[in-house]
């Protein structure tokens, strides 16, 4: 038994039957985690780099946590305060890195398709992290497994991913796995921030009304503004935004039905969601993050089968 | 093919062991039964069923164990794990661990390592219903044998639940 591909570069290049053995090793997984032992010996002869070249909290947090509950030896790597500032290439550090006899490497770049490249020239099995505006696979791997945890299925349930889909690898990664999986998926948002051909590409439906978008969901994802990749202006002030596009109290007591809210983090209160949603019963916000380690456990186990 | 044991025999056979078990653990409240992931648990369930006839007013503690992310195997291959559930304690209980066949015993020194990490058990037994004698590669021998059978390492001992019996290839 083995996934289809050597690395998880994508949900792109992943097939339904890989899907639902990561999320099924994952449940597995979850169950370790609420042992008092929350470790086993998996990975004890493994060594993986953390190559981070882009901010993080949870995933570089979850992603540590998941190798060390698989009893891995890990390496951490931030770009800052490395030899990249002296102009080493990309390629030169991870191979410096991999001379140390390393087996697998989890990247994230702001660069999209940076672990593709990677892929292609070097031996070690990859994990994209998150690269650019490309993919965040194992973001679409725990908001899937906390859907079906929630739901019980993927199949025809009705999500809705709000907000900044331009500039969101979360949201095309979740897209390509949501499809997969049998789901319905919608965009909404302004429409300076949705990809103008993405209903003909992808297969989505576009919403750009809110309340339209929540009244027909099951769940709704609700995504981060990006300022931080957006070089021009989108949207006219956040205030604006929000009252266009956050997710308020007032919005969900409006709508006639019971809906799941969700976010990648991290979340700008007050802007895309506010704190009383972000909060409330409806919210899985930090269940997503528990089940983040469980799933990227079960993706570190699977990927590191290919790499003996 | 041979038959090693056929339908009345497995009957017979699981219902021995089960009187074997109450025989030494008269009290069943500091014992727990878990079978093992994935084909020992179709022995241990109809071990349970007769244990649940033979004491019908006793609480049984039974739970399943999966050893998949225990196997020294691991990196040869990856396999897809099973469910564990034990929604009890096993510290300071005695862990009566039920498997279908020993082989080699590299599944029950796994079964060993994951069972450590949910607690300090006070005792641990093997219980199996068949035992391939001298091929073990570990020192690990069962308490509780339903038939132990020379075999030599080219041949397969399957349990087939479909036909209820137990077959050496």
């Amino acid at each position: 038994m083995q996934l289809s591909t050597k690395h998880l570069l994508g949900i792109k290049d992943l097939t339904k039957e890989d899907i639902s053995i990561i999320l099924s090793t994952a449940a597995q997984f979850k169950e370790v985690l609420q042992r008092p032992v929350k470790k086993v010996p998996s990975l004890r002869d493994v060594t993986i780099v953390n190559l981070f070249y882009e901010n993080s909290t949870r995933t570089r947090i979850s992603f540590e946590l998941a190798e060390k509950r698989l009893s891995a030896d890990t390496i951490n790597f931030a770009a800052s305060g490395s030899s990249v500032s002296k102009g080493e290439t990309l390629l030169d550090t991870v191979n410096n890195i991999l001379s140390m006899k390393v087996d697998m490497v989890v990247m994230r770049h702001s660069a999209s398709g940076a672990p593709h490249f990677l892929a292609n020239h070097i031996p070690a099995a990859i994990i994209n992290a998150g690269d650019g505006i490309n993919e965040h696979p194992t973001q679409a791997l725990l908001d899937a497994f906390s859907i079906q945890e929630k739901l019980g299925t993927l199949e025809g349930k009705k999500v809705v991913l709000i907000g900044d889909i331009m500039h969101s690898r979360v949201a095309l990664s979740n897209i390509y796995l949501l499809k997969k999986m049998g789901a319905e998926v919608m965009v909404a948002g302004p429409p300076t921030l949705i990809p103008k051909y993405i209903k003909e590409a992808l297969g989505v439906k576009v919403e750009y009304n809110l309340k339209n978008a929540l009244q027909w969901c099951d769940v709704a994802n609700v995504l981060r503004i990006q300022l931080e990749r957006q070089n021009q202006v989108l949207f006219s002030s956040l205030r604006e935004y929000n009252l266009a596009y956050g997710v308020s109290r007032k919005l969900l007591d409006a709508i006639s039905k019971d809906i799941v809210i969700m976010h990648p983090g991290p979340i700008n209160r007050g802007v895309e969601i506010d704190s009383d949603v972000a909060d409330g019963n409806e919210s899985i916000i930090l269940q997503q993050v528990e089940n983040g380690v469980a799933v990227r456990m079960a993706a570190l186990y699977l990927l590191s089968g290919n790499n003996s | 093919m041979v038959t090693i044991l056929d339908k009345q025999q497995l009957h017979l056979t699981i219902l021995r062991l089960a009187h074997q078990l109450l025989e030494n653990h008269l009290n069943l409240n500091d014992i727990v039964f878990v079978g093992l992931q994935p084909r020992g648990i179709h022995v241990s369930n109809k071990m349970i069923e007769c244990i649940k006839e033979l004491c019908p007013n006793e609480k049984v503690n039974y739970g399943l164990l999966d050893i998949t992310f225990y196997r020294d195997d691991i990196r040869n291959e990856l396999r897809i794990a099973n469910k564990t559930t034990i929604d009890f304690s096993v510290e300071n209980k005695t862990v009566i661990l039920i498997d279908d066949v020993l082989y080699t015993g590299r599944t029950i020194r796994a079964a060993l390592d994951a069972l450590l990490d949910l607690g300090r058990a006070k005792k641990v037994e093997l219980c199996v219903l068949v035992d391939r004698r001298f091929n073990r590669e570990l020192p690990i021998q069962p308490d509780y044998c339903g038939k132990a059978i020379d075999s030599v390492v080219s041949q397969k001992v399957k349990v087939e639940w479909d036909k209820e019996q137990v077959v050496l290839y």
